[in-house]
């Protein structure tokens, strides 16, 4: 089972220290990979202050699969924001993968989405007129990486989402489904220390994202990747092991799932994504 | 990010929208070839207006009377009191370093021969004019000493003359035309100088200066002293470099004929052929800059284009900023790009501009008297305003990508 413990009174949480290099499984999970403490973003509007976050902490260790819920205007997309460095908390401390983020400037923080962080959004935000594999590799240009083993790295991304054959295949030629395929291979391809997911199944129908949910899972659970969700919707957070609640700016909740909705059909099939795919192709 | 990544990226995205690449290149591309055509051109019209010059004689200094203005603008003006034959004799006579002096005496008349009629200046010259104007008949001879002398009634005719009076194919050798209604022999066509900016330098005819003097003109070339008015004193000075004291002497010297107070300017002019370069010189240069300047504005409208569409395009990919830099662009990655797409622009807008001024040349080159010079410095300097042209426009549309907020950039709809 998930070892994480947890609190709803908002202290932090703190992880026992593990020795580094343990292989990133989640029965590594005592390994914290977001250490964020106090987290206020405070915004000015003339005379009247806006708290959209007010004093979260938050620990997540290696290999979990959570879920930030909350109504919108909660707060939860500023703490994506932050969690996923394209912001700064107005107070408090945050550690990403052992990096304290909060004294970073704007070139840091782009060396430290670059190379630890995979965002998948609602809205894809592939390239267009750009194939698929361009689409993967852009992270990796940005990361300096050799054309050769770019190619290389982005073509094992797409088949690891069940792309495999659709490498060439121009964004605005694929379904939205496949589209966010793509866009979870660009998130995977630089290896990061977590994907954050921003309503990934949002612009799909409840088939492709039922896909998508079974794609996070089994990424989660075959190679041990720490995916976090950023969503409105229960039954999106019924899929994770662990739901952190926010409103008004707080974490209200934080509890363990002990039964999680199972995306994927069936387990037992070697590879029921890509069968699929090559069955609606044919 | 490396170099080639860019240009491919650049590429891509210009490909992507290749109408509206196209017609933002085109901006570039006329200004460019607008440059490089009217520099050529201008450069040109300098080179010719020198060979022009220096095609009438080396070393030559003219004196008419009047007082010319030096430098752009110029012209007679004020009372002319005419140049004398004793003034070319004193001239002649007492200039040092010269080569040797000539007059003429130029009046417009009326050729006639057959049905035929043609109005041009005939020129009344001595025998020394072939020699000091560097200017030989082409058939037949020219006047010689006997027929200054003689006040003979002996013409050589400007190709363009013969061409009015004569039938194709007939000679004009020995065939008597008439000037104002007075007899002359034809005894030599002069060779053709073309015609150019002085107007046709064909329409000419050339008589003793005598003859010019005493027997077709009379009164006119007759001052109110009585005595004989020349229109030009040639000089030929012995070399360039005492050009400007042989123009000081005989400045000097007429002064002094003429009893000008010393605080009063000249009323005539004395110019050498360097001079009237170096003001036609200085007049086409002016023309080039001028010419230069307008095509340059053509490329500041083609560079407020390529800032305009890179305004626009930073505005619809704004989605596409945000996405980049949440996969980790930094700021200095989004500023190349979109620098390097401007760039991009303009440079190939630029060589397409090249070929463009480059055909312009070449049409107005067979189409014109004069060669067009297209200079490399031009088409270097081209190529480099166009670069410098997409960097400047391009630059404030990139800052305004790199700039952006990366969380605004992916909420933009």
């Amino acid at each position: 089972m998930v070892s994480l413990k947890h609190s709803t009174n908002g202290l932090l949480h703190v992880a026992a220290p593990q020795a580094n290099g343990q292989p990133p499984t989640r029965d590594a999970g005592s390994t914290a990979v977001i250490e964020a403490h106090d987290i206020a973003k405070i915004y000015r509007i003339g005379d009247i202050e806006v708290r959209a976050l007010d004093g979260v902490d938050v620990t997540i260790h290696r290999g979990e699969l959570t879920a930030i819920m909350g109504p919108s205007g909660s707060g939860k997309s500023t703490l994506m924001n932050i969690l996923g460095c394209l912001d700064q908390p107005t107070r408090g401390s945050y550690k990403l993968d052992g990096v304290d983020v909060e004294k970073l400037n704007d070139n840091q923080l782009a060396t430290i989405r670059n190379k630890k962080i995979g965002f998948v959004f609602q809205s894809f935000n592939l390239l267009r007129r750009t194939s698929a594999i361009d689409n993967v590799e852009q992270p990796l240009i940005y990361a300096g990486v050799a054309p050769r083993e770019r190619r290389e790295r982005a073509k094992a991304a797409l088949e690891a989402v069940g792309l495999g054959n659709r490498l060439k295949h121009h964004a605005n030629e694929l379904s939205g489904g496949q589209q966010q395929r793509v866009a979870i291979a660009r998130a995977l391809v630089t290896n990061p220390a977590i994907i954050l997911a921003d309503e990934p199944t949002g612009n799909l129908d409840s088939k492709s994202g039922a896909e998508i949910m079974c794609l996070f899972q089994r990424l989660n659970e075959e190679k041990g990747i720490t995916v976090i969700f950023v969503t409105h919707d229960p039954r999106i957070a019924q899929h994770t092991r662990r739901v952190i609640r926010i409103a008004d700016g707080k974490i209200i909740g934080d509890d363990p799932i002990t039964d999680p909705i199972v995306a994927c059909p069936d387990k037992a099939l070697p590879d029921p994504i890509l069968e699929k795919l090559e069955h609606a192709a044919a | 990010m490396l170099l080639r990544e860019l240009i491919k990226l650049a590429l891509n995205t210009l490909a992507a929208n290749k109408t509206r690449a196209f017609l933002t290149m085109l901006g570039i591309s006329i200004g460019v070839g607008a440059v490089i055509a009217l520099m050529s051109i201008g450069t040109g019209v300098q080179a010719y207006v020198t060979q022009q010059f220096a095609s009438a004689g080396a070393n030559l200094i003219g004196v008419v009377p009047g007082r010319i203005q030096r430098g752009p603008g110029g012209g007679a003006f004020g009372s002319q009191a005419p140049l004398t034959m004793a003034d070319y004799r004193a001239v002649a006579a007492n200039t040092p370093n010269i080569v040797d002096a000539s007059a003429d005496f130029s009046r417009p008349a009326v050729f006639a021969y057959a049905n035929n009629t043609s109005e041009v200046n005939v020129t009344g010259i001595l025998a020394n004019f072939s020699a000091i104007r560097n200017w030989n008949a082409r058939l037949g001879r020219t006047i010689d000493e006997a027929d200054v002398t003689g006040r003979s009634r002996v013409v050589a005719l400007g190709q363009t003359v013969v061409n009015d009076l004569f039938e194709p194919g007939e000679d004009p050798l020995d065939k008597i035309v008439r000037i104002n209604n007075v007899p002359f022999r034809v005894i030599g066509v002069m060779e053709s100088k073309g015609s150019s900016f002085l107007g046709d330098q064909d329409a000419v005819a050339f008589i003793p200066l005598t003859t010019a003097q005493e027997r077709l003109f009379g009164q006119q070339a007759q001052s109110v002293n009585g005595e004989r008015i020349v229109s030009t004193i040639y000089v030929q000075a012995a070399n360039k470099d005492v050009t400007p004291a042989v123009i000081s002497s005989i400045d000097a010297l007429l002064r002094e004929r003429r009893r000008i107070p010393a605080d009063e300017p000249s009323d005539f002019s004395a110019l050498s052929q360097d001079e009237l370069i170096n003001t036609f010189g200085a007049v086409t240069g002016v023309l080039t800059v001028f010419l230069g300047a307008i095509a340059a504005i053509s490329l500041l409208v083609g560079g407020i284009g390529i800032m305009n569409i890179m305004l626009v395009s930073v505005t619809e990919r704004t989605r596409e900023i945000g996405l980049r830099k949440a996969i980790g662009a930094k700021p200095s990655a989004i500023l190349t790009q979109f620098l390097t797409e401007a760039v991009f622009l303009s440079l190939i807008g630029g060589l397409v501009g090249i070929g463009i001024g480059l055909g312009i040349a070449f049409v107005v080159s067979q189409v014109a008297d004069f060669q067009p010079v297209v200079q490399a410095g031009a088409i270097v300097l081209a190529v480099g305003f166009s670069v410098a042209v997409g960097l400047f426009f391009g630059i404030y549309p990139a800052r305004r990508a790199a700039r952006l907020n990366p969380i605004d950039a992916l909420r933009f709809e």
